[in-house]
């Protein structure tokens, strides 16, 4: 069953189309990788579904009934989608467990919120910098509390851009654990990534963006193969 | 895997900073001193000169807590605030007037300068304190509430906000030069007096204001100061830092922001109340755009985002103001033209950066 679907969106910034026509329809239970050169429209997507950017034309629904092009920002994320940003986005004035129990959401009552505080943690291994300021934090570690704050809301859809732009291969290798320990059978997840690699270890399919449209959907092995690919990656 | 973090950790730990470090440490020190000076001043009782201008400092320091409140948590900058202060102010001295009128029969200056044989409609029960108390505070917020929701839900924010609420303020002023507005127009309102029926320049009366302003100032302080060490704190602590982020999150900002701002100009308003009896006088420049960004001044020179910068700040720079422009009045706007380059260049985080240098120069290198 889909969970998230993306029906022929289309984004125009000035005269230029950062998303073409594009759909695309992601299963619960699902990681899907979205790759794509530079400029390929991946963060745009993801803007546009978490109501950051609005479309010209198209729609996105999540689960069976709900619109997100026609919601704001608060309410998509209450509706269960959460995302992590290409720039670590961790809030830098407030302690790790502080930026979780935000990310615990609003109409999280307090029981509830201290549980999933130390699971976020435990899930992150942040626990020993529980009570640092998020912006003091090393690079790495700001890339695994924001995914940790999206996690700790429980959320049904989770868009993480880049998540281990700048990492090293240990970390990077950390991040494919923690990222496949997201799974669920109810709960689609959308990994945005450069890293060809970390893609394949993550992801049960890819779809492969250029120009704001799909260049190729399918397992990974396939797009290594597919002509387009190859010479859209070379660059010609 | 855990190795990777357990070797991150062991690299960190090197330097641990509590998180209550940046929840004013120093807030609960200034509130007991303020209480102390506000029990000196009530036994020593000095000269009445030197209480007056105690109590206006405190009233000042009240205003800059306010503008602090939104801009330094929440990362509004409010270059309008003197809009605030001078709806409290004008309600206050509206209030004096009818008081004075309503006990000694003297018609109060609006009504002579205009030749009126009464007063208009909108001064009908400004003779009792407690509903000019509520009505500035209402108004205040009423003001702040239909600028900030019209702003904050079109997202009107950074230096755009800034620009509007100085523009707001600006024809505040232009309207109250109006002399047949009832509010005085050109030459305000002033020679209040009676408060509450005592003599307005009495040293008792002056004492009694000045200490109840200190402990307004203190009240203000422990009510902000819990406000932002609670979870609305944090939330305004994200807001500022990643608004975007916050709002992707589930949280409605512009309701945040909006609470914030209104809290913000009633606590503006306070201190315009507590200022007038005390200078005595109330005209439309108090609306002027300069002092409104004096406030943020005041603010920037203590250190934004601290509760007590802002009352150091607003203290010493009028302290300063008051020597001054008696000594030499041309001097004041470059001085503190150079007080504001001194701030940005040298302690960004204004004068609770002092502190934080020494050791610094102490021990080269030491992380800040
Ligand atoms: N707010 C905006 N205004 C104008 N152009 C934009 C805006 N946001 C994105 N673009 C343009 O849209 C195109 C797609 O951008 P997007 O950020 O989605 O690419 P991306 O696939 O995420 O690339 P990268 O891998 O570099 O992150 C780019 O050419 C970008 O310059
Ligand atoms: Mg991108």
């Amino acid at each position: 069953m889909s969970a998230l679907v993306v029906e022929s969106l289309s984004v125009v910034f000035g005269g230029f189309r950062a998303l073409d026509d594009l759909s695309l329809a992601i299963d619960a239970g699902e990681i899907r990788g979205v790759i794509g050169p530079n400029g390929a429209g991946k963060t745009t997507l993801l803007d546009v579904i978490s109501g950051i950017t609005r479309a010209r034309s198209g729609r996105v629904t999540l689960g069976e009934a709900i619109d997100l092009t026609r919601s704001s920002e608060a309410e998509i994320a209450r509706a269960g989608v959460r995302r992590k940003f290409q720039r670590p986005s961790v809030f830098p004035a407030l302690s790790v467990r502080e930026n979780l129990e935000i990310g615990c959401g609003a109409g999280c009552p307090p029981a509830e919120r201290s549980r999933r505080i130390v699971e976020a943690l435990t899930i992150a291994g942040l626990e020993s910098q529980a009570d640092r300021l998020a912006g003091l934090l090393a690079h790495g570690e700001k890339q695994w509390l924001e995914i940790a704050m999206v996690l700790a809301s429980d959320p049904r859809v989770i868009l993480l851009d880049e998540p281990v732009a700048g990492l090293s291969d240990e970390e990077t290798e950390r991040t494919v654990g923690l990222i496949r320990g997201l799974r669920r059978p109810d709960r689609a997840i959308v990994v945005v990534e450069h890293d060809m690699a970390f893609v394949e270890a993550v992801a049960d399919r890819v779809t492969v963006l250029h120009e704001g449209r799909t260049l190729y959907e399918g397992a990974m092995a396939g797009a290594r193969a597919a002509p387009r690919v190859i010479e859209v990656y070379l660059g010609r | 895997m855990n190795a990777v973090t357990g070797s991150l950790a062991a690299t960190r730990a090197a330097a641990p900073m509590p998180v209550q470090r940046r929840y004013d440490a120093g807030l609960l020190g200034l509130v007991a001193a303020l209480v102390g000076v506000a029990l000196i001043l009530g036994l020593a009782k000095p000269e009445t000169y030197l209480v007056n201008a105690i109590g206006q400092l405190a009233a000042l320091a009240i205003l800059a807590v306010s503008l602090d409140l939104v801009w330094g948590y929440l990362g509004i900058l409010s270059l309008g605030h003197g809009l605030f202060f001078a709806i409290g102010g004008y309600v206050c001295a509206m209030h004096l007037s009818a008081h004075a009128y309503a006990v000694t029969g003297t018609a109060p200056d609006v009504m002579q300068f205009m030749g009126w044989a009464s007063l208009p409609f909108y001064w009908t029960g400004m003779t009792s304190a407690p509903y000019a108390l509520v009505l500035a505070i209402a108004l205040a917020v009423l003001v702040a509430f239909l600028f900030g929701w019209a702003s904050f839900r079109s997202r009107v924010n950074g230096v755009y906000f800034s620009i509007i609420s100085q523009a707001l303020v600006y024809v505040a002023m232009l309207l109250m030069f109006r002399n047949d507005t009832g509010f005085g127009g050109n030459n305000g309102m002033t020679s209040f007096t009676l408060l509450f029926g005592f003599a307005m320049g009495a040293p008792g009366t002056v004492l009694t204001l000045t200490i109840v302003t200190i402990l307004a100032l203190a009240a203000v302080l422990i009510g902000c100061g819990r406000l932002v060490a609670s979870g609305i704190g944090r939330q305004m602590l994200a807001c500022r830092d990643d608004e975007t982020r916050l709002r992707t999150l589930g949280y409605g900002t512009t309701a945040l922001k909006l609470k914030i701002w209104c809290l913000s100009a009633a606590i503006a308003a306070l201190a315009g109340i507590l200022y007038v009896p005390q200078v005595g006088i109330i005209n439309p420049r108090v609306l002027a755009p300069d002092l409104s960004l004096e406030i943020a001044v005041w603010v920037a020179i203590g250190g934004m985002g601290r509760l007590s910068g802002a009352v150091i700040g607003a203290v010493l720079v009028n302290a300063l103001k008051f020597w001054l422009t008696a000594a030499m009045p041309e001097a004041w706007p470059f001085i503190l033209s150079g007080l504001v380059l001194l701030v940005v260049l040298v302690l960004p985080n204004g004068l609770l950066d002092l502190g934080r240098l020494k050791p610094t120069w102490l021990s080269r290198g030491m992380p800040r």
